[in-house]
């Protein structure tokens, strides 16, 4: 191979030489452990559908008001937050510091609510004795309660998570100790967190709706 | 380094209005979700049509907020399709398993 050919070689996107999806490392291990945590999620959403979808008398406990609209503005809380994230990490890639900061702390105040509103849902539903072991509604189905303390339980944990995360990013950010690529790689951490909602609220929430 | 270093290599794409407009788009289609589940549709139709909903929104979610449209061609490549194929095996796994327990014959 002559010297001209070899150096074509070397500029390829698979040489080593530039990055093959013209992407950071950082922001790849972030793609690479959302595939990952999505397949847990899956795995525990499709047993979900499973034992759902096969138990007629599956308890439906939630009415409309308050727990259907209660979990509605937790959506939409979380997608507003979305929101604010992506806008966010636009004004970073801007060098808009102080817009970013406070898109940030937007962000970081919606996930605060959502965890809030969700812990009250918890606290209602423990009191009208529904457990991660056992339901009065349909004590013959205990599934009930380990599906949604489960799943909603999981969610919560990635959301509280993500919210220390982002106080981190958004401090450092501020500080100048970190770039927009870090409010990046963050930003994708908390979409990832919202999409896994947008499959446990219909699938948990509005497919236990109370037929009457 | 700080941000204005990196816009040459970093994510201009997007405007306010574009993520504003997606936005708009998830609220729709979360609203369709609630009337559906208020509406008591058949439970079978229901979770069909709440994961083609929730599919659809997650689409939204990956392809504006996440970027992933913006990115190169490779990345998708190896994040979307192995994902897809991965949760396509659980699916044939768990399904089959499961309803030919619940149709063994009674002992």
């Amino acid at each position: 191979m002559s010297g001209a050919e070899l150096e074509g070689v070397l500029e390829t996107p698979w040489s080593g030489g530039v990055s093959p999806f013209a992407i950071n490392s950082k922001k790849l291990g972030m793609w690479l452990f959302i595939v990952s945590d999505s397949l847990t999620f899956s795995a525990l959403l499709i047993s979900y559908a499973y034992v759902r979808l096969f138990t007629p008398d599956w308890p439906r406990p939630f009415e409309i008001w308050p727990a259907i609209a209660k979990s509605s503005i937790m959506t939409l809380v979380l997608l507003s937050s979305s929101l604010t994230m992506v806008l966010a990490v636009a004004a970073a890639y801007r060098g808009q510091v102080k817009r970013a900061v406070w898109l940030l702390i937007a962000t970081i105040a919606c996930g605060i609510a959502f965890v809030v509103i969700h812990a009250t849902e918890w606290v209602t539903l423990i009191h009208e004795g529904i457990t991660p072991w056992a339901n009065p509604i349909n004590p013959a189905v205990p599934l009930f309660g380990g599906a949604f303390f489960g799943l909603t339980g999981l969610h919560m944990l990635h959301v509280t998570l993500g919210v220390i995360y982002l106080a981190v990013i958004c401090w450092g950010f501020n500080k100048g100790k970190w770039t927009a690529e870090h409010v990046e790689v963050s930003g994708l951490y908390w979409h990832f967190v919202d999409l896994v909602w947008m499959f446990i609220f219909p699938m948990l929430y509005l497919l236990s709706v109370n037929p009457k | 380094m700080h941000a204005s270093t990196e816009l040459e290599r970093g994510h201009p794409e997007g405007s306010t209005k574009l993520f504003s407009i997606v936005w708009v788009w998830l609220l729709l289609l979360t609203g369709l979700e609630i009337f559906l589940a208020y509406e008591r549709v058949e439970v079978h139709l229901m979770i069909t049509l709440l994961v083609g909903i929730s599919l659809i929104k997650s689409a939204l979610i990956i392809a504006y907020f996440m970027h992933l449209r913006f990115e190169k061609l490779g990345l998708f490549l190896i994040v979307v399709p192995s994902t897809v194929f991965c949760i396509c095996m659980m699916m044939i796994m768990f399904f089959p398993d499961s309803l030919r327990l619940t149709h063994l014959p009674q002992l």
